[in-house]
């Protein structure tokens, strides 16, 4: 049989109809849903007269709206509460798998729960009416963020109407010198391939870099395959991937387990695959990565400088950077480290497990957010994250250091709650994108690495984390 | 969904790489339950010069004269060049459901984000991938010539200029009969209900654990 790479496996294993044109019915193993891009879904559904096809495939928290602090007064914005309330009406009316409500101990950012409770499974079909969806190809399955429509489509059929994906490697081998991480890593691959470079291709990470990584640095750089344009990205299975799902709540046990992990085990690219692209990175050479523009793509290293439009030829990227840096209030030239923060923002799907809190508190220990910060929000991912920062002690170092300990939720990755920046306020953030008003309208983002953040707020201005550890 | 069939309109060019959907309709309005009325705040933030909040009437607020949309000569356009990566970020169908209730049925650039891409077709917009060059030439027809209107037939897969030109353009067979006839895919989907069952079922007896 002709070696086949991990996107092929999942594609073919799903497969329930194929028309001429190529566009097929893809079965769908896990739903995982929200309360932004649902309520229309559920709608649709009922005004069709249509029930959900299979509603042990659903997983569902509230996420985007929840806020992140006082969580005794319930949600105060009332428009942000209907819609959770609708989510709990549509689940309660429905049925589901699971579902985390508000305040429950195991809500949480919905691609941070689905892992950690083992809803998420190598060799599944995973969707979700949100783009970071991606994220959940770490444990080797087929994940992408889908529309409302589409929501719909799968609550009714269970099936997703696909056409199949050219395929890119992306293998990035070597050490990680100190105190760069997973973050790095996927902000260099952007850096490299641009917000565009995998439109239109699944992404398979591989090489020792990305096999060296653990399951949450795997998830932040398949969280952020949808920064590249791809709508899905995914590593192989392994050890790692099997050690982190064992015992988990939904994953299987005894026989079954056995059965599965033997399945899994298969669940990478064959030797000789070939894929319609290939992209190299040197992971000794990656350094600590800050975004000084309006685009993912628009990054740079600690050690680099914000660049000059005087030097572009091309005339649409000449005004794209023009635009940027008026927006962010940057002069050409400007080195990174002499960017002051004002916010600095740790958490969202990309950045919000245990690891990542770990290494931000790994800088925080023993020291102060700089005076000239109004504000560090550290937001952990869910409910259980919470739980186990604080029972490693992390939240007491955070809090020690002047930063704000938050309940769990999506928080100011894209400010649908109370969390924000202020018009021209520069902010260290651990999310995904840094598009113009993402985090508040007129709010400067900056993507950085948990640690790089932790750095930032300590020191007031970028700093190059490997001098704090 | 509305049918797609024949569309004359007028074209407005918005000249800039790399439109997210933050920009095309910002989180706060997506906090709506709704599919409709959203067209007042697409490109709010460009839009207006006051900071937008759902509910507000947005004939009262003041707008920036500078942004494309809001010049006289673009009023009640339907078609909207486009330049890269139109689209990218956030899997949000409200962007096309602004640029639709905004009366925007067509765009045309030379390249858009996957989801969004998808998102259109299921909304009754057509978005169109044309080569960089031929887009350039529509964005300075555009610019030069005011009332400039395009006549996009998506039977035939044309884009027709009026100096007469014609541009085809590609499209899926399956995307282009749903936007022809209007169709529901659900519908469609669910004419093969006994395969996906004896797929199910099949799946079920073979991985158990992905079932319980």
């Amino acid at each position: 049989m002709k070696p086949q790479t991990l996107y092929e496996k999942l594609w073919t294993s799903h497969l329930v109809r194929q028309q001429d044109d190529g566009t097929a019915l893809i079965y769908i193993d896990r739903h995982l849903v929200h309360e932004v891009t649902s309520p229309q879904a559920f709608e649709g559904l009922k005004l069709a007269g249509r029930k959900p096809w299979r509603v042990s495939s659903i997983v569902a928290t509230a996420d985007h709206n929840t806020p992140t602090d006082h969580w005794e007064q319930g949600i105060q914005d009332p428009v942000s509460r209907t819609q959770v309330e609708t989510l709990d009406a549509n689940i309660r009316e429905s049925g589901a798998l699971a579902y985390f409500p508000f305040k429950d101990l195991r809500q949480g950012i919905v691609h941070v729960i689905g892992p950690e409770n083992g809803a998420t499974l190598p060799g599944m079909t995973v969707v979700c009416g949100d783009s970071h969806t991606s994220t959940h190809g770490a444990l080797g399955c087929l994940a992408h963020g889908i529309g409302t429509s589409e929501v719909e489509h799968v609550l009714a059929t269970q099936c997703l109407l696909q056409k199949k994906s050219r395929t890119m490697l992306i293998r990035v081998d070597g050490d990680l010198p100190a105190g760069v991480t997973a973050k790095d890593i996927v902000l260099a691959i952007i850096g490299k391939i641009g917000t565009a470079g995998g439109t239109g291709y699944a992404l398979e990470f591989g090489g020792s870099a990305i096999r060296a990584l653990s399951m949450e640095g795997r998830m932040t750089v398949c969280n952020m395959a949808i920064e590249a344009g791809a709508r899905a990205g995914m590593v192989a299975v392994d050890e790692t991937t099997i050690e982190y799902l064992r015992g988990k709540p939904f994953a299987p046990t005894g026989e079954a387990w056995d059965m599965a992990v033997s399945y899994w085990r298969t669940l990478h690219s064959d030797e000789g695959a070939e894929f319609d692209k290939v992209v190299e990175l040197d992971a000794s050479q990656i350094e600590p990565q800050v975004t000084w523009g309006t685009s993912p793509e628009m990054v740079t290293t600690i050690n680099g400088r914000v660049p000059d439009p005087a030097t572009i030829s091309d005339p649409i990227k000449r005004e794209g950077l023009e635009r940027a840096l008026k927006y962010m209030g940057l002069a050409p030239n400007t080195p990174i480290t002499e960017i002051p923060v004002d916010q600095v923002f740790i958490g969202s799907c990309t950045n919000s497990r245990i690891e990542d809190l770990r290494e931000a508190a790994k800088v925080a220990k023993g020291r102060s957010k700089a005076n000239s910060v109004k504000r560090v929000l550290v937001v952990p991912g869910s409910g259980l994250v919470k739980r186990q920062a604080e029972e490693e002690g992390l939240h007491e170092i955070f809090i020690a250091a002047g930063f704000e300990w938050r309940e769990p939720g999506c928080s100011m990755c894209l400010a649908m709650n109370a969390d924000r920046l202020e018009a021209g306020e520069h902010c260290a953030s651990t999310s995904n994108r840094n598009f113009e008003g993402r985090q508040g309208a007129g709010g400067r983002t900056h993507l950085v690495s948990p640690a790089m953040a932790a750095a930032a707020a300590v020191t007031g201005h970028f700093t190059d984390v490997r001098k704090l550890v | 969904m509305k049918a797609f069939t024949v569309l004359e309109g007028l074209a407005a060019p918005l000249d800039r790489a790399n439109v997210d959907t933050d920009a095309i309709i910002p989180k706060q309005f997506l906090k709506s339950i709704k599919r409709s009325g959203f067209g007042p705040n697409l490109f709010d933030e460009w839009r207006y010069l006051d900071q937008g909040e759902p509910g507000q009437d947005c004939a009262a607020r003041p707008r920036n004269p500078d942004f494309v949309l809001n010049k006289s000569r673009y009023q009640g356009a339907q078609i909207l060049l486009t330049r890269d990566n139109f689209g990218c970020g956030s899997s949000r169908e409200h962007a096309p459901w602004a640029l639709e209730d905004f009366g925007i049925r067509c765009l045309i650039g030379p390249s858009f984000a996957d989801i969004f891409f998808n998102n259109c077709f299921k909304n009754g917009v057509l978005p169109i991938v044309l080569p960089a060059e031929q887009v350039d030439e529509l964005f300075r027809q555009c610019e030069a010539e005011e009332g400039y209107r395009l006549r996009v037939d998506l039977q035939a897969q044309k884009v027709i200029r009026p100096d007469g030109v014609e541009i085809g353009f590609e499209v899926d067979a399956f995307r282009k009969e749903c936007l022809l006839n209007g169709w529901d895919d659900i519908g469609l989907t669910l004419l093969h209900a006994d395969e996906i069952r004896a797929f199910e079922a099949k799946r079920r007896a073979e991985h158990p654990y992905y079932f319980s």
